[in-house]
């Protein structure tokens, strides 16, 4: 990792010296263990805050929204899917930004982790074989970074990033034999009551705090649904038709959008498979459309085009 | 003073023994696949226990006293109904609370909200009748989190203050330190009296408390946070880097034992309808929305930046008697994003405005 962290800092300070970039977007290390904090350089001097490890899971797209700036910004593959998007979306120009682009070699999970020792760990260590050695008050235990992965970056087939100006290094080979919807096929052979029960209990401990929401690239609304006041669409409490109500609508809101990035996973604080819906989604418009998303500037997503061929009959 | 040996066998027996007099909240796991959970307190059922051995809970413990999301009344707008139009109270069960387990920094935090809660002009009924029919039982911290802080924010691992029994680890059981009366009358419910020497059980919590004061390793500093003037700390120029990463959500704000802002909404069914309360956050846009739609609150920088003037300025300058945090460290452990309280005190508490003259973000 300490490869990419070097070449990132060196493209950041050419791209600074030079003035092709106002700014860098990266991470920087965290103050927690397995945490690191997206950051933004201004100045050459400055670069050497920037790193990359495995816990760099926040996308990065969500920061670009709107900017007017000329960026620098750190992607891996799901960032650069979300890049994608918010061109196709007209959140920021392609000629605006310059893409250093990371072939990503997957995130690991902190609450897995967490699951998988007891006690609090105070240091989380990778090492070149592909280990992770996690330390606590009396500790230490090792693990096979593939068994400790984020649940997205386990099944992701575009670690690449799908648009670049430069590359930190050479792309990675992309994993091919992954069963993308297993879980998902679980939900969708459930009976109704028991998927009732299912997602009753996905939803018992949100707090509403929005951090899902707020994570998201694609959820840019400059007022969200559930803000709106004139007309208020949804009451503020705890009741649970109204949570669901978010996080359905939410989910639907992204339809053909969603990367897989697992950033709303990663970010709920009360660990919320938030990802069950959209993965959902995700599944249909591959099953519908041949679609997933971000994977081109050229076409349109399958939800804002009309084909005279589209396969329903009702639309034409 | 009196101390208490409480027994495990006493312990269960006790708490069960509570129920009958009290609604019981404490730590548990809950629900499939808790065992990647974390505790949170929760009021506790037939045959629930405490599960004592936690560190903190994920989210604090003010919800035992001011739910996230609270009915204070109820009314009707049917004109063919008497009382139409009517503000009335819910009924409500006024059994009271035990909170069993708590941390001293949880303690101390609600007398912090009290002062919010609690002024000579303004008395929150529902707050303070939560509030005044709840003991409080403290357990001292043995295994501080190293992102623990309380020793430097007004608390410690077996500080009382908040507290009305103090309890300890120790031996196969607890010993207990009963503060209060309100204390007392929770021991005899629970037939924990046991009295022993006081002598030898002071010297026990004076030392549990020393070990664990000395596995620290995080403090912060507030000691010139009351002389720097709020407007110089408001323009200072690091406020931009500190908000970059900050998503906006309502993760710190919710899982903090000193926030206290709320909403208040209106939810109707036809003619029937609640007065509810929620939890708020100014971190959110709609915090601070006039209804002319003016925001002076507007973007990120400066909820972000109210947050922490509000918790390490404000809140200091109006009461003097020290920061609005109680150093738990949820926070700190929680944010999606690594935003660290620690680290924006000490860039506040060592703000130097004459010393400025560029950006002083830092290049960690």
């Amino acid at each position: 990792m300490q490869e990419y962290t070097d070449k990132i800092r060196q493209i950041a300070r050419r791209l600074l010296e030079e003035g092709t970039v106002d700014m860098v977007i990266g991470f920087r290390k965290g103050s927690m263990p397995m945490m690191n904090e997206p950051c933004m350089v201004r100045r050459p001097q400055d670069v050497d805050q920037l790193v990359w490890d495995s816990n760099c899971g926040i996308n990065l797209a969500n920061y670009l929204t709107n900017r007017k700036e000329k960026i620098g910004v750190v992607a891996k593959g799901c960032d650069s899917r979300n890049i994608v998007t918010h061109i196709i979306e007209n959140k920021i120009d392609r000629d605006q930004l310059h893409i250093i682009g990371v072939p990503c070699g997957a995130m690991i999970d902190k609450r897995k982790i967490a699951s998988l020792v007891e006690g609090e760990i105070t240091d989380v260590t990778e090492t070149e074989e592909g280990k992770v050695i996690v330390k606590g008050e009396g500790f230490e235990k090792s693990f096979d970074k593939a068994e400790v992965l984020q649940e997205n970056c386990a099944i992701c087939i575009h670690r690449n990033p799908v648009v670049h100006d430069e590359m930190v290094a050479e792309p990675v080979e992309e994993q091919t034999d992954v069963d993308r919807y297993a879980d998902i096929r679980e939900i969708e052979a459930m009976s109704d009551a028991e998927r009732k029960a299912f997602f009753d209990d996905l939803y018992k401990e949100c707090i509403r705090c929005y951090a899902c929401r707020n994570a998201c690239p694609l959820c840019y609304c400059p007022t969200c649904f559930v803000d709106e006041s004139r007309p208020q669409w949804v009451g503020k409490g705890q009741n649970e038709n109204d949570i669901r109500t978010f996080h359905f609508l939410r989910a639907y809101h992204c339809a053909g959008r969603c990367t897989d990035c697992g950033a709303c996973e990663r970010a709920c604080p009360v660990g919320i498979k938030v990802r069950m819906l959209t993965k959902k989604l995700e599944k249909d418009c591959k099953e519908l459309f041949d679609w997933e998303a971000g994977i081109s500037l050229e076409n349109r997503p399958p939800l804002d085009a009309y084909r005279p061929d589209d396969p329903d009959e009702f639309i034409k | 003073m009196t101390f208490v040996k409480i027994d495990r066998k006493e312990w269960a027996e006790g708490v069960s023994a509570l129920k009958k007099g009290y609604q019981v909240f404490g730590p548990v796991k809950e629900g499939p696949g808790k065992e990647e959970k974390d505790h949170e307190f929760r009021k506790l059922s037939g045959d629930q226990m405490p599960e004592m051995d936690y560190i903190n809970t994920r989210l604090s413990p003010k919800a035992a006293i001011y739910p996230q999301s609270e009915v204070m009344f109820t009314y009707t707008t049917d004109e063919r109904k008497d009382d139409h139009h009517i503000l009335k109270e819910p009924k409500r069960d006024e059994t009271p609370k035990a909170v069993i387990g708590i941390r001293p920094c949880d303690a101390l935090s609600f007398l912090l909200v009290k002062k919010n809660f609690d002024t000579p002009e303004y008395k929150d009924p529902f707050w303070l009748r939560a509030y005044d029919a709840t003991t409080f039982v403290g357990y001292g911290c043995d295994a501080p989190c190293s992102s623990c802080f309380c020793t430097s924010a007004g608390s410690g691992p077996f500080d009382e203050k908040g507290l009305d029994v103090l309890l300890a680890d120790h031996e196969e059981g607890y010993l207990a330190k009963v503060l209060t009366e309100k204390g007392k009358a929770l021991m005899e419910k629970a037939g924990w009296t046991s009295a022993i020497d006081a002598g030898g059980a002071e010297k026990v919590f004076g030392e549990k408390a020393a070990a664990s004061q000395g596995k620290f390793e995080s403090q912060i500093s507030t000691d010139k946070l009351a002389q720097i003037s709020s407007m110089d700390l408001y323009d200072a120029p690091f406020w931009e880097d500190i908000a970059f990463s900050c998503i906006n959500c309502g993760t710190c704000t919710y899982l903090c034992p000193t926030c206290w802002c709320f909403d208040i909404q209106d939810e109707c069914r036809g003619c029937d309808g609640v007065r509810m309360r929620n939890w708020d956050s100014c971190m959110s846009s709609l915090f601070t929305l006039h209804g002319s739609g003016h925001n002076p609150r507007g973007d990120k920088v400066s909820r972000v930046r109210q947050r922490f003037m509000h918790k390490l300025k404000y809140y200091v300058d109006k009461y003097g008697e020290g920061i609005q945090c109680v150093g738990c460290g949820r926070c700190v452990r929680k944010c999606p994003v690594n935003i660290d309280i620690r680290k924006v005190c000490e860039m506040m508490n060592q703000y130097d405005p004459e010393a400025q003259n560029e950006c002083a973000c830092p290049t960690t």
